[in-house]
């Protein structure tokens, strides 16, 4: 496809490495905090293509990862009324929710929960099924935020007044100050970031001025990048250099996209939708101010916590679960017992383990066990 | 979950919506966030939305920039 393969060109790739390599000039670390990075750095093997000592950092940015259970619960008991039928993105279906249970054995035990593709699905059931109150659930970060914010507007204009979302909307400049500021990669001299690898998409709505600010304030260089491998490898290679020169600027590679300003029109139906919501809890991550979106008081009736009282219980994942400290960037996948046995993506026992986009995932899914991981030239932790 | 493609658009459609070209298959979009798109320019579709224009120059530009690593080298 036009604008894919150009940017998936093995020499290219290849010639990058080699030019990142003979930069090198101390260790590097770097969080790419998007799992759309995650994905494409271990789709296309990018850690055994670049020198050891660059060591990439799989951070927070799966939106399904970061859902505590209680969500889960939230959303699996919000499914038990029969007149309901809730609708989502389709791996939110396998995250692991109180005692292993998730939306998918919900619906293998009657629940009505359908997979949609989009928001504007959910609206479309809505509109067919009048007799039927459709619960869209609104996850994602800036990226998808557009996309329900367009579907309650438009539930709006119409009328529609069987449609409402279960809004669990997060943001990233957020979770990145509370990475930055997070205790243990401050004291861990180990687990210091020398620069972030920005986001793709989230940036092509929000652009790449949010980023400023970590820039300035925790001196760390900021490169936005594509999802392409070439994209991956040329936002390190600028990365480095930052490093190298001392720099700590907002760089953008994924320049074919992403400008500074990002998406007016998006970003104004965001804020006519939205509003921040004082707390939000992050799996991993703890309660971060000010992190996520709640529907404003003029579409309240779209709103479904206007309609049902949720239970604020605290649920436990399981107990040797470490996806929380995997989602920090202190731990990686293979520190887990459950790595691999039991935990895989057919059975995920923590929701990094659920999407090729989470840390767990990617690891399962391309490298499979740590016996294939301890075989492989290059240390990959 | 933001992983976006680069799809053209085929063919207006009306109330902002378009039939987009993604490697072969045709799917209908909503064309809303970007309101200045025409026949023929390429958009990032994600859940079933187009989130911004593919600036084609800049992809371009890039490209040549990767090149002249090469050249470098």
């Amino acid at each position: 496809m036009k604008y894919i393969k150009e940017f998936r060109d093995g020499k290219k790739a290849q010639i990058l490495a080699d030019k990142i390599k003979k930069e090198i000039k101390q260790n590097y670390a770097f969080m790419e905090f998007c799992g759309g990075h995650t994905h494409a750095i271990f789709r296309y093997g990018l850690q055994d293509l670049l020198p050891p000592e660059i060591k990439m950092i799989h951070g927070p940015g799966c939106p399904v990862c970061i859902l505590p259970e209680k969500v889960i619960k939230q959303a699996i008991d919000l499914t038990m009324d029969p007149n309901i039928l809730f609708c989502s993105y389709g791996d939110l279906l396998r995250v692991p929710g109180p005692k292993g249970d998730t939306l998918l054995k919900a619906r293998s035990r009657g629940a009505n929960i359908s997979m949609v593709y989009s928001s504007l699905d959910a609206l479309s059931l809505a509109r067919k099924n009048p007799d039927k109150k459709i619960i869209f659930m609104g996850i994602g970060f800036e990226t998808t935020a557009p996309a329900t914010a367009m579907a309650i507007k438009m539930a709006s204009d119409e009328k529609l007044n069987n449609f409402f979302v279960f809004c669990n909307h997060v943001l990233t400049p957020s979770a990145i100050q509370n990475i930055f500021n997070s205790p243990d990669l401050r004291d861990m001299k180990e687990l210091k970031i020398d620069g972030l690898l920005g986001p793709s998409h989230v940036s092509s709505i929000i652009g790449t001025k949010p980023y400023d600010y970590f820039a300035e304030e925790f001196e760390k260089p900021v490169v936005v990048a594509g999802f392409e491998p070439l994209d991956v490898l040329q936002a390190i290679l600028m990365l480095v250099k930052q490093v190298n020169e001392k720099r700590a600027v907002v760089e953008n590679q994924y320049t074919r996209v992403v400008d500074v300003e990002g998406n007016k029109k998006a970003k104004d139906l965001v804020a006519e939708i939205f509003e921040l919501e004082r707390n939000f809890e992050w799996r991993g991550l703890g309660i971060i101010p000010y992190s996520s979106l709640k529907i404003k008081k003029a579409y309240e009736y779209f709103d479904i916590k206007n309609h049902v009282t949720l239970s604020e219980e605290n649920v436990l994942g399981h107990k040797a679960c470490q996806c929380g400290a995997i989602l920090r960037g202190t731990k990686t996948a293979l520190d887990c017992k459950l790595f691999g046995n039991p935990c895989t993506p057919e059975n995920p026992l923590g929701p990094c383990m659920v999407s090729a986009e989470g840390a767990c995932g990617a690891y399962y899914h391309w490298y499979k066990s740590k016996d294939d991981i301890a075989q492989r030239p290059i240390d990959l932790r | 979950m933001c992983l976006a493609i680069p799809a053209k658009i085929e063919k207006m459609l009306s109330g902002e919506f378009a039939i987009v070209d993604v490697g072969g298959i045709k799917k209908e979009i909503s064309i809303a966030l970007v309101p200045d798109v025409v026949e023929g320019d390429y958009v990032i579709i994600h859940v079933g939305f187009a989130l911004n224009k593919l600036d084609e120059a800049e992809a371009l530009k890039t490209l040549e920039i990767m090149e002249q690593i090469n050249e470098i080298h």
